[in-house]
């Protein structure tokens, strides 16, 4: 039985697909302003331009991980569906996120300090949440019952984001007494206007982006679980 | 309040009979601590790094492990005969059982940590210099909030056996904060500085703590809904 | 066979009681009521939902639709509108339910006795070792106190269990197979325990296979079937009769 009027998982999935095509334009804005409109870094030359990739995809996971966590919390509160929805999309497109990053990193890292991967403050805190993501998103995999799934995804997910001022505060202790290079250098207070605004747009078109997957792959979740719904009716 | 006291102290009571009658949980962990330290042993090589040196990170490494092991079973008796409902249906709150549980986790830990201890001291030759006790504390500051976490995170493996091996994924990551700090402090109390080094480090621990063990029994509650 | 004044407020009311597992409807449509003195039969084919049936009115699972009350008070209930913060079932409340489930609920490391003292502890009995004693001894397990539960034959331990699940004398009695794995004495000395317990104004809802073992219990007698009452009323006279209408609608 299908409605004509749009059921709000479509027009999530829409809102979705706009935003992201939103954010992708803007993307490829901010590679032309990063190539064309912005000055090389004098010490770290061409490769320090993936600064404008990898710090907005950091910031993005981040912002992805907080959204897990309060909807988690909101979940537990209200039992609203519609936020373990939420919870899952934010989680997926955190993912991604910080997949980005975790790549990035490597690739900037190997042509300016000869090395794939350093210990820094921000590499590490990323790829711990890298795990919680992956670690949230194998205890959804492996739970089929939908209530069951959401609540203990929820614990998950507000623990998590509780963890993480605990994790950034001890791994940025740590490293002030182990200093490592400083993988980020730009990212001192006398950062040039130009690089400034490359660096803001950039995080504004992941934002974008990340709002956009978010939203689709909510549409998704919404649409298939009341597709499951549809067929139980059908009994 | 006092109520949900006396039944977490019978909960807890129960588990530490139970363990006791079967000892399995307590003797594979123990005897897990020794292997791990065994491996770390040959793992180094004798020439360029000493004992000595390795013994903070080894017994935090072992700590870590050794104390995700542990919690892993603390909710496995429940499952067995399914006694979680025995729990569920008694007309007493979600907290008490997660209290109950929480100390018999704790205690099971802290045994098992205060013998690994002992045995990194015997295996790695750190000279205590009298500090074996503040170690000890140290230890015990870090497991309180991590068992909380633990405590959580095994209460699902009460209904769906799968989660046992999902654990030690979910647990290790929210190991972090205490193990770095605890290895910081456990350097510098082997190399003798003064306490206000390391009270910063304390004080992390403690929040921790403090933070994880009430969050855990504000969510416990809702994992034991069906 | 006790009888019971209707005007009397009925001990549990459970009303359209509907329960998913995602996709899939365990119950449907689920309505009882049952008052001091009645036991309720109820039969049905596997995997027509009866367990869930029990956990839903123990108050150990949730409804996704409809509501369970005890004594007039909510023992557990989906909210009214989504956004809507169910009330937590009150713990006291459970004093009144007790559940002999499909599992024993006992610990196998510890003794006969020990579970039940822990029981006794749990339910904040006084005296929960001589409660222990006197539970065995109702169903005739005096002697084995002191045995491990892990050494206990499949009979014993369903005696056990049931001894738990009266332990802190509940009125609403809830049973899932009770009767199965024991032997005819073991049967004999349960269908004595809950006549004793009917009689004093307990009620019970008894799930079985074996109607022939329940029958003479039974003051109301129910069919479910995927989830849904095909029968539900009660007891009549014969139970052959009921076994062909059992017949009939299971077919169907």
């Amino acid at each position: 039985m299908s409605t004509l009027a749009a059921s709000p998982a479509q027009r999530a999935i829409r809102r979705g697909l706009v935003l992201t095509g939103i954010g992708l334009a803007a993307l490829a804005g901010v590679y032309l302003l990063a190539l064309q409109f912005t000055p090389i870094e004098r010490f770290q030359g061409l490769p320090q331009k993936i600064f404008y990739v990898h710090v907005p995809a950091a910031w993005s996971a981040l912002l992805a991980f907080s959204l897990v966590g309060i909807a988690s919390a909101l979940y537990l509160w209200l039992r609203d569906p519609r936020l373990d929805w939420f919870a899952e999309s934010s989680a997926e497109a955190g993912l991604v996120f910080s997949v980005v990053m975790l790549t990035t990193g490597p690739l900037w890292g190997k042509p300016i300090w000869g090395t794939y991967w350093t210990w820094d403050a921000r590499l590490t805190f990323t790829l711990l949440l890298f795990f919680l993501f992956l670690g949230y998103r194998a205890l959804r995999g492996a739970m089929h019952e939908p209530g069951d799934r959401a609540r203990y995804s929820a614990v998950v997910g507000i623990m998590g984001l509780v963890l993480v001022p605990f994790v950034h505060l001890t791994v940025y202790l740590f490293n002030t007494l182990h200093p490592k290079p400083i993988v980020l250098k730009p990212d001192s207070p006398s950062l040039p206007w130009e690089m400034l605004r490359t660096l803001l747009v950039s995080l504004g078109a992941f934002t974008v982006l990340l709002f956009g997957f978010v939203t689709a792959r909510y549409g998704l979740a919404r649409r298939s679980a009341e597709q499951g719904e549809e067929v139980g009716r059908g009994d | 309040m006092r109520e949900t006291l006396r039944v977490a102290l019978v909960v807890a009571e129960k588990d530490l009979r139970v363990e006791l009658r079967s000892r399995t949980a307590f003797i594979s962990a123990v005897t897990l601590a020794a292997l791990i330290l065994l491996v770390f042993n040959f793992a180094r090589d004798a020439a360029v790094v000493s004992r000595e040196a390795l013994a903070p990170s080894v017994l935090w490494v072992t700590l870590a492990f050794v104390g995700v092991t542990v919690l892993n079973r603390s909710f496995a008796v429940e499952r067995e005969n399914g006694a979680l409902d025995g729990l569920l249906l008694a007309p007493v709150s979600r907290s008490a059982v997660f209290l109950g549980k929480y100390a018999a986790n704790l205690v099971f830990v802290l045994v098992v940590e205060t013998l690994t201890v002992l045995l990194v001291v015997l295996f790695f030759g750190a000279d205590l210099r009298g500090t074996l006790g503040a170690i000890l504390a140290t230890v015990f500051l870090a497991s309180a909030g991590f068992v909380a976490v633990g405590t959580v995170f095994a209460a699902m493996t009460a209904r769906t056996r799968f989660a046992e091996l999902m654990l030690p994924l979910l647990l290790l990551p929210f190991l972090v904060p205490p193990v770095i700090a605890g290895v910081q402090v456990t350097t510098r109390l082997l190399a003798g500085r003064p306490v206000s080094e390391i009270a910063g480090w304390l004080r992390i621990l403690g929040l921790y703590d403090i933070v994880f063990f009430t969050l855990g029994l504000l969510v416990f509650p809702s994992l034991m809904d069906e | 066979m006790p009888s019971s004044t209707p005007s009397e407020p009925a001990l549990l009311e459970a009303s359209d009681l509907e329960r998913r597992f995602g996709a899939a409807r365990a119950l449907r449509g689920v309505s009882l009521t049952v008052r001091a003195g009645e036991c309720h039969l109820v039969a049905g084919p596997n995997g027509a939902g009866k367990s869930t049936l029990l956990r839903l009115l123990a108050g150990l699972a949730r409804p996704s639709a409809g509501t369970v009350l005890l004594e007039g008070r909510r023992l557990a209930g989906r909210p009214l509108r989504a956004r809507q913060v169910a009330p937590p079932a009150e713990p006291a409340l459970r004093r009144h339910i007790g559940l002999l489930s499909h599992q024993s609920q006992l610990y196998d490391d510890l003794t006969a006795g020990e579970n039940l003292a822990f029981a006794a502890r749990l339910h904040g009995l006084d005296h929960p070792e001589d409660r222990a004693r006197s539970g065995l001894a109702a169903v005739g397990l005096a002697e084995r106190a002191d045995t491990p539960v892990r050494k206990l034959s499949r009979g014993m331990i369903q005696r056990v269990a049931f001894a738990r699940a009266i332990l802190h004398e509940p009125r609403l009695i809830l049973l899932d197979e009770p009767f199965t794995g024991m032997d005819p004495v073991s049967s004999d000395a349960v269908r004595e325990r809950l006549d004793a317990l009917l009689r004093t104004g307990c009620a019970l809802v008894l799930v079985t296979h074996d109607v022939l073992e329940a029958w003479e219990l039974a003051s109301h007698a129910h069919v479910m079937v995927r989830g849904e009452w095909m029968r539900s009323g009660p007891r009549g006279a014969s139970m052959d009769g009921f076994l062909h209408e059992y017949r009939e609608v299971v077919r169907a």
